[in-house]
């Protein structure tokens, strides 16, 4: 659907050429959610704004729909745009028009008549959950439901691609799990292909069948979110899946003195991530049964990446020195991640 | 106050509003187009020419730099080509549209600039030609915007348009000078005075009322 071949892209700066993005190749299959992850500066949206030719690459060539759009006039490049929806961080929308009238501005751009509109138009206020909106102005809707506008308004014109530059940076993160839930659902009722931005691997996981990880204008690592959740290889995707873990450090923890040797009166906490299969196991029982320590479950989670169980908990074990490392020695060897974060005085962390 | 002086001061008061409402309707016009190519060839806009924005940049400083009085006498023999005399309410028109052509240009293009460019961005992304995005989003989501800058303008135009009046262009600074200044008569004087400032006072009004009205932000 989408085929990126040796994108390159240099902006010319006062301080010299700033090469944004080289030699990126990537390829994105018909209904797919692909993301595209990195960090601030790592050439993500001048990448996206490539694809609908916001941005012309300096070189390279981006087929859309079996057309190269790097070959099409102005004229041309108009006509190919409408069949690539984008939605915005900061939504983009036109203050001095109502929702109905926001949603309806790419079709008076197509000269399309006002009755056809209003059967256009209607139905996507309902996808979006807004008819009861489609009167008031965007400065009168909360974030949530501004990106909701700005979703329908990039669905209006039947696009079979949705760009979203980080869609969801803008807003909290109740609103964001209910904006990407908008997103999957639309991605699976209209068949629609979705490009995804972020900085964020929450979004990632959440969402995205596949993910491509930008680091300096050069994708550091693409593939599967499972593939690279469960066996990263660059440094910055080992750090966003870091981040994304370390996020859910009970807030009990969070702040309190970690130390790496142990203390008098303290656990060693340790986190593990069971991936599919292995998330049957009865792990925590067995090493239980084999060493003579004390385990308490501090947090705990299942979730899924494309529908494969994912579970993260983490632990705090106390007992002598020697358990314990046999308690290390025994989780090695099954089939899980472990991560020792470090030993924690135990009423530093009230159990909550 | 004597009972010659109604008339006197109503008649001037109309040449003032028609001086004033013409000259603003074709400065509009012409200056709303000004500001919008002033604003969409300069840096990163949508018809983006350096060139073509400084040339235009810098007529538009020139004629703001040249002070009222001066202009209106400069120009003389065009204003004689255009409209036949130099003198009069409609000859007088020629320097008002004339020193409000740039600067409605610069105020226009001001009030295009606060429109962020995500919008126009989003338009693209739509496919929007830039005819449309001038058409159907950067006038309209700077309309507000434009409408009290353009209040201003008719404010500086009723001041200007006094100024035009002491060549013999009627109305009220006409009235002023000669009933006022040389014949003495502190009782004209004062009241062209209250009418203007109740003049300026509606035309503020009205353009708060029109630009709080428009804006939806
Ligand atoms: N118009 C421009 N002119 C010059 N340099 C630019 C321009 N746009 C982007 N850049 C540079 O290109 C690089 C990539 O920018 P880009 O906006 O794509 O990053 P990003 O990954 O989207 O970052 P963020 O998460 O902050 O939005 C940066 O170094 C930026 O400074
Ligand atoms: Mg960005």
């Amino acid at each position: 659907m989408i085929k990126l071949s040796n994108i390159e892209k240099t902006y010319d700066s006062p301080s010299g050429p700033v090469k944004a993005l080289k030699r990126i190749s990537l390829e994105i299959k018909r209904g797919e959610i692909y993301g595209i992850i990195g960090l601030s500066g790592a050439g993500k949206s001048t990448l996206i704004r490539c694809i609908n030719m916001l941005e012309r690459p300096t070189s390279g060539q981006v087929i859309v729909d079996s057309k190269d759009l790097t070959a099409m006039s102005e004229k041309e490049l108009r006509t190919a745009r409408k069949n690539i929806g984008m939605i915005f961080q900061h939504f983009n929308l036109l203050s001095s028009a109502t929702v109905y009238d926001n949603i309806a501005f790419p079709l008076r751009l197509s000269g399309t008549g006002e009755e056809e509109i209003r059967k256009k138009v209607e139905p996507l206020l309902r996808l979006v959950g807004l008819s009861d909106k489609k009167d008031q102005y965007p400065a009168q809707l909360s974030g949530g439901q501004k990106q909701r506008v700005g979703i329908a308004r990039a669905l209006a014109s039947d696009p079979k691609i949705l760009l979203c530059d980080e869609a969801t940076s803008a807003l909290d993160p109740q609103t964001t799990k209910s904006i990407l839930e908008l997103i999957q659902d639309i991605n699976r009722k209209l068949s629609l292909t979705v490009v995804v931005i972020t900085h964020e691997m929450q979004v990632i996981k959440d969402i995205c069948d596949k993910v491509a990880v930008i680091e300096n204008g050069v994708i550091a690592e693409q593939g599967t979110v499972i593939e690279v959740f469960t066996n990263p290889q660059a440094a910055i995707t080992k750090e966003f899946i870091s981040v994304l873990l370390s996020n859910e450090l009970p807030t009990a923890f969070q702040g309190s003195t970690i130390s790496q040797e142990p203390v008098p009166g303290s656990y060693l906490l340790l986190r593990l991530v069971f991936l599919g299969e292995s998330a049957d196991n009865p792990v925590i029982a067995g090493m239980i049964r084999s060493c003579k320590i004390e385990c308490t479950i501090l947090f705990g989670n299942l979730d899924r990446i494309s529908s494969t169980p994912f579970g993260r908990i983490i632990i705090g074990i106390t007992g002598e020195n020697a358990e314990i490392e046999k308690a290390l020695e025994y989780l090695k060897n099954n089939d899980l991640k472990m991560e020792v974060i470090g030993y924690v005085k135990r009423h530093a962390a009230p159990l909550a | 106050m004597s009972s010659d002086m109604l008339p006197l001061l109503l008649k001037a008061l109309g040449e003032t509003v028609y001086m004033v409402a013409v000259s603003m309707v074709i400065a509009t016009l012409l200056g709303i187009p000004l500001g919008v190519l002033l604003h969409i060839t300069s840096k990163g806009q949508i018809l983006e020419s350096l060139s073509l924005n400084r040339v235009i940049g810098a007529i538009v400083n020139a004629i703001r730099s040249i002070p009222f009085i001066i202009l209106m006498v400069a120009i003389i023999p065009f204003t004689r080509l255009l409209v036949g005399t130099s003198i009069g309410t409609t000859a007088a028109m020629v320097p008002l549209v004339i020193a409000s052509i740039p600067f409605i240009g610069r105020q226009v293009e001001t009030s295009l600039k606060e429109v962020p460019y995500g919008v126009v961005e989003a338009a693209l992304s739509m496919g929007a030609t830039p005819m449309q995005i001038i058409w159907r989003v950067l006038l309209p989501e700077a309309m507000p915007s434009i409408t009290a800058q353009l209040t201003t303008v008719i404010i500086a135009l009723v001041g200007e348009s006094a100024m035009a009046g002491a060549i013999g262009g009627g109305g009220l600074g006409d009235l002023a000078i000669r009933y006022g200044y040389q014949r003495f008569r502190l009782d004209v004087m004062i009241a062209t005075v209250v009418i203007l400032i109740v003049l300026i006072q509606l035309v503020q009004f009205a353009g708060n009322t029109l630009a709080r009205h428009l804006n939806k932000r």
